[in-house]
């Protein structure tokens, strides 16, 4: 399974954290250090994987944005790649063409998404249109209840 | 108005802050703001207040006092409050807080609602930070919607079983039933989950392994299913169709497959298809590829299969893309200790790897090259881990050293090529080798009794270019000490002979002594040797006489300690000189983990003497003999004279520290009182004695006195214990 995925920038600004297993709020700070450290310090053109304690540290740089996950070691490393590609494209049909600002602004959406594609640290639903669609009903039922709350208030 | 605006405004000011303590400032106004509006009745803008939270506990600051209202809005009817309460449930409650448990009702009503999109909150959270109580709580009603209900609430169901099984094992016996039947299933979300939950119950119970081994003809089909059909929009990736799932069927054969051999039967034909069809271009392809493999090699699969794997494997390794490389040679490390020689051919492909420019491709380079040497292939191998040695990354080189020196030790082709290759890695990184190298190299040394006069010029020429590794020093020190004189017979066969005076090699040591790069140990070595040339050179023994009478007086505790010794040696026992500082007999060599109960005998460090005058505890010999005590685990009995008995019984605690039991007992008619024990160790040896449990024996063995001892061996001990004691029998 995988136990956490974590998105930083260039400078090393937390943009999203997910946890799959339950952790004290020091450990996740350290491992947010920790991570940060290891991945921003690498090369350009290295390799993706790193080996981090008993877990295995699967990152990829999409414009400034560094993706990295943490799965256990009878993961499949080049799998953990793909999922990490999967997310982005899903973020980008979302967003249209997204950029690190559409995360930051609208982070609860990236979480909202990140919850139809992965759970539990295992992937959920393989198929992009059946999330998106997902995505876009849930929207849709948002939008129907915060309009309904606008009626209530305006007009009593 | 988008209802994110609020929210959005709020980052943009966060962002705008110039310092950190502007950022601060505002930060604390907003927490302000959204605490007053958490106090506020029902308001419209409840989830903007929460959301607003959540991203500044994203940023680090603290947000627990947005955990009640994160309660609350679960509990709400609305969606939109439900979705960002289910959310900062998530980010702010773990099973830890005590929040959770109060959430822990609405998920169940929220399980059962009509709408699928709020199941759905309730069923991602419940996955999420569910704990043992709640997921107890509610394991039911995931079953029931296992059974029962859309694909869309079904696929969630079988991870937060998932997740269920993980924390309360024994739950797992409920949703066996239920995960069999969704193998069946056309939707691929709900047939991964299926199989995720299979995985995972089959992990945990080997009963239950047994019984899923039926669905592996089913998983077959599936796979077949996925990698002969055409197109499939929903699911393709770069032409492969759902490889998400794919690997998670591989994976699952795997776990069925291993140790059965019809089931690895059953699933040959489909792997061997798998193999030879899948697109190797694009990294998902590969990522089924590798998958394959990895269950190939862990399953009883037939030989042919097992080639084809390990060809890809070394496929893989000639790729050009690093994640591939490295990917391989993980797996390849796997099974190097079970078809080595099929990992052996592609050696110099592995080899390379060494000089790859990235960190991680290089460490397992280097794991896998150390596994692959061989009596065959050492003197090739070593050439290459020697130069990688000088020019790998700080990070890796202890980890070489070691390596280097275990290769060596096992497969040397002869003593010379031994002794060059550990003075290479001296020379190359003295600083990262272990502590014990020096005593280690120094009894090989000593056992090469053919090759003291080439070891003595190595390591001659080599002191005279550098002195800055510690270990390579200490090594040469000793050397020049025992062997010097045959530095100045001009002689040597295997090697270009010096031609020195007795007054140069001096010079070396003296620069040794005095030099700031000398570490307190060093200069004891290079003492020690410049006293011990006392009696193989002939014409300058009293500049060696200056020299130790000088150290008489030094600040270091040790080294003056040793002058004043061997100053006395001059001048009071001269006679003796000669005796003592003769050359060293060879050391027994013992390896570790040799329990010899003799030789802890022949080396005793304890001395017990009822009643008598004290008498000097018996001399220990060499340290290889001490190291013996190290692999002692068993009790040996040191003394048994005049009805005391006294055992000795050792654990090791670390590397270097170790804790010995002394145990006494009397089975003489009398008490024996003022009881205590004495011991001796040699110079490199610390000894910390406890307190004892009692100083008198009672008679006829009714109780015991107990003590215990922690030795420690460190380079620069710097006193040696000796414990006098008398005890008096009554």
């Amino acid at each position: 399974m995988m136990r956490f995925m974590l998105l930083f920038s260039r400078q090393g600004k937390l943009r999203l954290q997910k946890w799959f297993t339950s952790m004290s709020e020091r450990e996740k700070k350290k491992i947010i250090r920790d991570m940060t450290t290891m991945v921003l310090a690498r090369q350009p053109r290295s390799c993706n994987f790193m080996q981090w304690k008993d877990l295995k540290i699967v990152y990829k740089r999409y414009a400034s944005l560094y993706f990295c996950l943490g799965v256990e070691s009878q993961e499949n490393e080049l799998l953990a790649l793909e999922i990490i590609h999967r997310y982005v494209e899903l973020l980008d049909k979302y967003f249209g063409n997204v950029c690190e600002l559409d995360i930051i602004f609208n982070f609860e959406k990236a979480y909202f998404i990140l919850d139809e594609f992965l759970m539990g640290g295992e992937i959920q639903e393989t198929s992009k249109q059946i999330v998106n669609r997902s995505i876009e009903a849930s929207d849709m039922l948002q939008e129907d209840d915060i309009s309904e709350w606008y009626e209530v208030e305006l007009f009593g | 108005m988008s209802p994110s605006v609020p929210l959005q405004e709020m980052i943009r000011a966060i962002r705008s802050a110039r310092t950190q303590c502007e950022e601060r400032g505002v930060i604390q106004r907003e927490c302000a703001a959204i605490r007053a509006q958490f106090r506020q009745a029902d308001n419209g803008g409840r989830s903007h207040n929460l959301a607003k939270l959540l991203y500044v506990h994203m940023l680090g600051y603290p947000a627990h006092f947005g955990q009640m209202e994160c309660v609350r809005m679960i509990a709400s009817p609305r969606y939109s409050e439900k979705r960002v309460g289910y959310l900062g449930a998530m980010m702010l409650l773990d099973e830890k807080q005590d929040a959770s448990l109060l959430i822990t009702n609405s998920i169940k009503n929220d399980l059962s609602n009509s709408n699928q999109y709020i199941q759905s909150l309730a069923l991602c959270t419940l996955a999420c930070m569910g704990s043992a109580e709640m997921c107890r709580d509610l394991a039911p009603e995931i079953d029931r919607l296992l059974r029962a209900s859309n694909s869309y609430i079904k696929k969630k169901a079988a991870l937060c079983a998932v997740h269920i099984v993980r924390k309360v094992h024994d739950l797992g016996e409920l949703f066996t039933k239920a995960a069999r039947s969704l193998l069946t299933e056309k939707n691929h979300g709900v047939v991964h989950g299926a199989v995720v939950l299979i995985t995972e119950l089959c992990e945990r119970n080997s009963e239950t392994l047994e019984r899923f081994r039926k669905t592996v003809p089913d998983l077959v089909q599936i796979m077949k299913g996925l990698v002969i059909s055409g197109y499939s929009p929903d699911h393709d990736v770069a032409g492969i169709s759902d490889p998400f799932l794919q690997v998670r069927i591989l994976r699952l054969l795997r776990i069925l497959g291993r140790n059965n051999e019809a089931a690895s039967d059953a699933m040959n034909d489909l792997l061997a298809q798998v193999a030879t069809n899948t697109d190797s271009t694009k990294t998902v392809g590969n990522a089924v590829l590798y998958e394959t493999v990895l269950t190939v090699l862990d399953i009883k699969s037939e030989s042919g299969l097992r080639v084809l794997a390990v060809n890809i494997l070394g496929r893989f390794l000639l790729n050009n893309d690093r994640n591939i490389r490295y990917i391989a040679m993980t797996s390849l490390q796997k099974i190097v200790g079970t078809d080595h020689n099929a990992v052996q051919r592609h050696r110099g492909t592995i080899v390379d790897c060494l000089k790859d420019q990235d960190a991680s491709v290089k460490r397992r380079a280097l794991e896998l090259s150390l596994a692959l040497v061989s009596a065959s292939n050492i003197r090739s191998m070593m050439k290459e881990l020697l130069s990688f040695l000088s020019s790998c990354p700080p990070e890796l080189r202890s980890q070489t050293a070691s390596g280097i020196f275990n290769a060596a030790e096992r497969y040397a082709p002869s003593q010379r090529w031994h002794i060059d290759t550990i003075l290479h890695v001296l020379t190359t990184a003295g600083g990262d080798v272990r502590d014990e190298t020096v005593p280690n190299l120094i009894q090989l040394i000593t056992n090469t009794s053919e090759l003291h006069c080439y070891t003595v010029h190595k390591l001659y020429r080599a002191l005279l270019s550098d002195i800055s590794q510690q270990p390579l020093v200490q090594v040469a020190c000793w050397c020049i000490g025992e062997y010097g004189d045959l530095l100045l017979t001009g002689e040597c066969q295997e090697t270009e002979p010096v031609q020195v005076t007795e007054d140069y090699v001096l010079d070396v040591l003296e620069t040794v002594l005095q030099s700031h790069m000398s570490s307190p140990s060093t200069r004891g070595f290079a003492l020690t040797a410049t006293m011990k040339l006392s009696t193989r050179i002939t014409e300058n023994v009293d500049r060696i006489r200056s020299i130790v009478s000088i150290y008489g007086s030094c600040i270091d505790v040790e080294l003056q300690q040793r002058a004043v010794e061997y100053n006395a040696l001059f001048k009071k026992y001269d006679h003796m000189r000669a005796a003592v500082l003769e050359r060293m007999p060879v050391i027994e060599k013992n390896s570790q983990g040799h329990t010899n109960g003799e030789t802890i005998k022949e080396s005793q460090t304890v001395k017990v003497k009822p009643g008598e005058p004290q008498q000097p505890a018996n001399q220990v010999q060499a340290n290889a003999a001490f190291y013996t005590v190290f692999s002692i685990v068993a009790t040996v009995t040191v003394y048994e004279k005049d009805g005391v008995t006294v055992t000795l019984s050792c654990e090791k605690q670390s590397d270097s520290g170790l804790t010995v039991t002394l145990t006494a007992s009397n089975s003489t008619e009398s008490d024996i009182r003022g009881f205590t024990l004495q011991a001796a160790v040699p110079k490199s040896v610390q000894l910390h004695m406890k307190a004892p449990s009692g100083d008198s024996l009672p008679a006829r063995g009714t109780a015991k006195v107990t003590q215990m001892v922690l030795v420690f061996t460190f380079a620069d001990m710097s006193e040696v214990y000796e414990t006098k004691v008398s005890p008096v029998t009554s």
